[in-house]
C-alpha cells in the first residue's frame, strides 16, 4: 500500500488549487450521477458530493487512493480504467469524469469509447503535449519535457500515451465522438479560445478539458 | 411485531453448568419459519445481544452477522469462556461500531449453540434434543430468522448490516432479499458462493466429527458423551485455513515447545502443534459438534447466483443498498477475487459500491484482529452512511 495514486492527483491537494477540477465541477449540474474514473484521493468527488449534491462514485487503481476515499465516506472501488469499465451498463451515469488519467491508460481509444458509452456525457482532461513549453524543451533542449502537469522524468512517469489537443480532437472525430465543449487552460489557469482554430489552444494550453458524448 | 411471542429464560448445558443466553425470544408460534428445505420450523428461539442505545426513530441499528464459530457476544465478557467477545476491539464507545452512536445488534444464528434454536435444543415434539433430526438450514434461513427478530423488536430498516466470512454471506443475502430493510451492507472476507475448496475443508471437519465413536450418530447428548476429539480435529484443520503461511511462520516458525530438541516421537514438539491442539481443546469447551455440522453445511449450500438463474448480476438488479466490500490480501480461504466478482456484479447494476482490499499478512481472520486500516475503513464508511441517513455526528 505504499504506492501513490497513479492518476496525477497529488494526495491531500484541495480542488481549490486545481483549475481543471474547478472547471469540471462547474460543468456538472447539481444532483447528477457521476462516475470519476481515476479519482485519486477523491478531492473532486468529495467536492462534487459536498457542494454540488451529486450521486458520486469513483474508480481508482491505487489501493492507497481507494482507502483514503472510503475512509472519507466516498463510494469508490479499486479498479483499472483499462479493464473494469466494461462492467458498467450503458448510460449508467450522467457524467463520467477522467481527469489527467487518459495519458496513463494502456488503450486510450477504448477507454474513451467506454466513457461515452457509460455516461451520457464524458468529461476528459489531459496534459497537452503540444504546449509550447513541451515543444521548446524537446525542440531546443533536446530533452523530454517536464512541466507542472507532466512532473515526472521519462523513466518514472506513469504516463505512456501522450497526445496533443489536436491529436485528441482528431481521435474523437475518427471515433464518432462529439465534442460538446472544449477548453484549453493556460499555465495561469486562464482559458485559451478555440477561435479561429486549434492552433492557439494547442500551442498555449497546458492542458485540455473536453466534454464529450457519443454521436447519434 | 409477531403476536403471542414472549421472552422467556433459556438454559443450556455447557462446561458443567447451565448458562442462560439472555435476552432471547421465542418466535413463529403462529407463523413457522419456512426453511429452504421445505421444512417448517416453529416455534423457534433467537438469542441476541445489543450494545448502545436505540434512538427514538429506531434508525441507528447496526446488525452484525457472526461467522461459523462466532456468536452474539460481540463485546464485553463472554458468559461461557469468560474472555472478551469476538469483536471486542471493533464494538464499543469510540470504536468503529461506535456504541455512543449506534445500536449494535447481533443474534445467534439458527442452528447455533448459544441459545438460538439448533440441534442441541429440545425438540418440543419429542422432548429430546433435536440431534440429527434437526432440519438442514441455509444462510437464507438464518437471515429469515433475524428478520423475524427485527419484526419482533419493531425495527424496520437497519442502518447497516455487517459481517465477515459466513457473516458476510448473511450480509449479501440480507441485501439481496431484503433490500428495503438494509440501508447499507458491509460484506467482509466472503464470497457469493462457497468454492470447492471451501466445501472440501468443511467436509474434512465434518468427517472428523462423524467418525468419532462418541458422536453416536449425532445422539451423543442421550449417551452422555461428546465427540470432543473429532470436533477438536475439525477446529484444528479449519483454524489453519483462517491464518496465512506468513502469519504462522512469523508466530511460530519451527520453534520447539518447551524443549531444546525434537523428541523423536509424536508429542507436540513444535510450537505450532501445541498451538493448534490448544485451539482445538478450547473450542470444544464452547461449541457443539452438531451445530458445527449444520452450520458448515449451510455455508456449503450458499450460492447466490444459483438462486438467480446462474447470474450474480441478476441478484442485485436495481439494488438501492450502499455496499462496502472488504477483503484481505493474505486471505486464501475467501480470496480477494471472490469479493471482486461481487463488485463486478454490482457495477454491472451501477450500484453504489465501495471495495477495499486491506494489505495484511494475518489471513482470513484479519477481520477479527486489530488491523488499523480495516478499522479506519469501517469507521469511515459507517460515518458516511450515517450522514446520508441523516443521523447526527458522534
Amino acid at each position: 500500500m505504499n504506492d501513490q495514486p497513479a492518476s496525477n492527483r497529488e494526495s491531500g491537494r484541495a480542488i481549490g488549487q486545481r483549475v481543471d477540477l474547478q472547471l469540471i465541477a462547474r460543468m456538472i449540474e447539481p444532483g447528477a450521477r457521476v462516475l470519476d474514473v481515476g479519482c485519486g484521493d477523491g478531492a473532486l468527488l468529495r467536492h462534487l458530493v459536498e457542494h454540488r449534491g451529486v450521486d458520486g462514485r469513483g474508480i481508482e487503481i491505487s489501493q492507497a487512493g481507494v482507502n483514503a476515499c472510503v475512509r472519507n465516506g466516498l463510494s469508490v472501488v479499486q479498479g483499472d480504467a483499462d479493464t473494469d469499465l466494461e462492467d458498467y451498463p450503458d448510460h449508467a451515469f450522467d457524467y463520467v469524469v477522467l481527469s489527467l488519467t487518459l495519458q496513463a491508460t494502456h488503450n486510450p481509444r477504448l477507454v474513451l469509447l467506454e466513457l461515452v458509452r457509460i455516461g451520457r456525457r464524458a468529461i476528459v482532461s489531459f496534459p497537452n503535449f503540444g504546449y509550447w513549453r513541451c515543444r521548446l524543451q524537446l525542440a531546443l533542449g533536446g530533452r523530454m519535457p517536464v512541466t507542472d502537469t507532466l512532473s515526472n522524468p521519462w523513466f518514472a512517469t506513469p504516463n505512456i500515451h501522450f497526445c496533443t489537443i489536436s491529436d485528441f480532437l482528431e481521435l474523437c472525430r475518427e471515433e464518432g465522438i462529439a465534442v460538446e465543449r472544449g477548453v484549453a487552460l493556460r499555465h495561469d489557469g486562464a482559458a485559451v479560445g478555440f477561435w479561429p482554430g486549434r492552433f492557439l489552444p494547442n500551442m498555449f494550453g497546458e492542458q485540455g478539458v473536453f466534454m464529450l458524448s457519443r454521436r447519434g | 411485531m409477531e403476536s403471542g411471542e414472549a421472552t422467556r429464560p433459556r438454559g443450556r448445558l455447557y462446561s458443567g453448568g447451565p448458562i442462560r443466553h439472555e435476552p432471547s425470544v421465542v418466535l413463529g408460534h403462529d407463523r413457522p419459519l419456512k426453511l429452504a428445505s421445505g421444512v417448517e420450523l416453529g416455534p423457534f428461539t433467537v438469542a441476541f445481544q445489543t450494545y448502545g442505545r436505540l434512538n427514538d426513530e429506531r434508525s441507528n441499528v447496526v446488525l452484525v452477522c457472526h461467522a461459523l464459530t462466532g456468536d452474539q457476544y460481540l463485546a464485553g465478557s463472554h458468559p461461557v469462556t469468560g474472555r472478551p467477545g469476538w469483536w471486542d476491539n471493533t464494538v464499543g464507545p469510540g470504536r468503529p461500531l461506535d456504541t455512543d452512536r449506534f445500536h449494535v445488534l447481533c443474534a445467534n444464528v439458527l442452528g447455533g449453540c448459544m441459545g438460538s434454536t439448533g440441534p442441541t435444543e429440545i425438540d418440543p415434539a419429542t422432548g429430546k434434543p433435536y440431534g440429527m433430526s434437526f432440519p438442514l438450514i441455509t444462510v437464507a434461513d438464518m437471515v429469515d430468522a433475524q428478520a423475524r427478530l427485527l419484526d419482533h423488536l419493531g425495527i424496520g430498516q437497519v442502518l447497516a448490516v455487517v459481517g465477515g466470512s459466513m457473516g458476510g454471506m448473511q450480509v449479501l443475502d440480507w441485501a439481496r432479499r431484503y433490500p428495503e430493510r438494509v440501508f447499507s451492507a458491509i460484506p467482509i472476507a466472503c464470497s457469493a458462493r462457497h468454492t470447492a475448496q471451501n466445501i472440501a475443508f468443511n467436509e474434512v471437519g465434518r468427517r472428523a466429527i462423524m467418525t468419532d465413536p462418541d458422536w453416536h450418530d449425532g445422539n451423543y447428548l442421550l449417551y452422555g458423551t461428546r465427540p470432543s476429539q473429532g470436533l477438536a480435529v475439525a477446529r484444528m484443520a479449519a483454524h489453519i485455513t483462517y491464518l496465512s503461511d506468513t502469519a504462522l511462520h512469523r508466530k511460530f516458525g519451527r520453534g520447539l515447545q518447551d524443549r531444546e530438541h525434537v523428541t523423536y516421537g509424536f508429542e507436540a514438539d513444535f510450537q505450532v502443534e501445541s498451538y493448534l491442539r490448544h485451539q482445538g481443546q478450547s473450542f470444544v469447551e464452547r461449541f457443539d459438534a452438531n451445530s458445527y455440522l449444520y452450520i458448515t453445511r449451510a455455508m456449503d449450500y450458499f450460492d447466490i447466483a444459483a438462486e438467480c438463474g446462474g447470474s450474480l448480476q441478476a441478484a442485485f438488479v436495481d439494488t438501492p443498498v450502499r455496499y462496502c466490500l472488504i477483503s484481505f490480501t493474505s486471505d486464501w480461504l475467501f480470496p480477494t477475487a471472490e469479493s471482486r466478482d461481487i463488485v463486478h456484479a454490482l457495477n454491472a447494476n451501477a450500484a453504489n459500491v465501495s471495495f477495499v482490499e486491506i494489505e495484511t499478512d494475518k489471513g482470513h481472520d484479519s477481520f477479527l484482529l486489530d488491523v488499523p486500516e480495516f478499522n479506519a475503513i469501517l469507521s469511515g464508511f459507517l460515518d458516511g452512511v450515517a450522514r446520508h441517513r441523516g443521523l447526527d455526528g458522534p
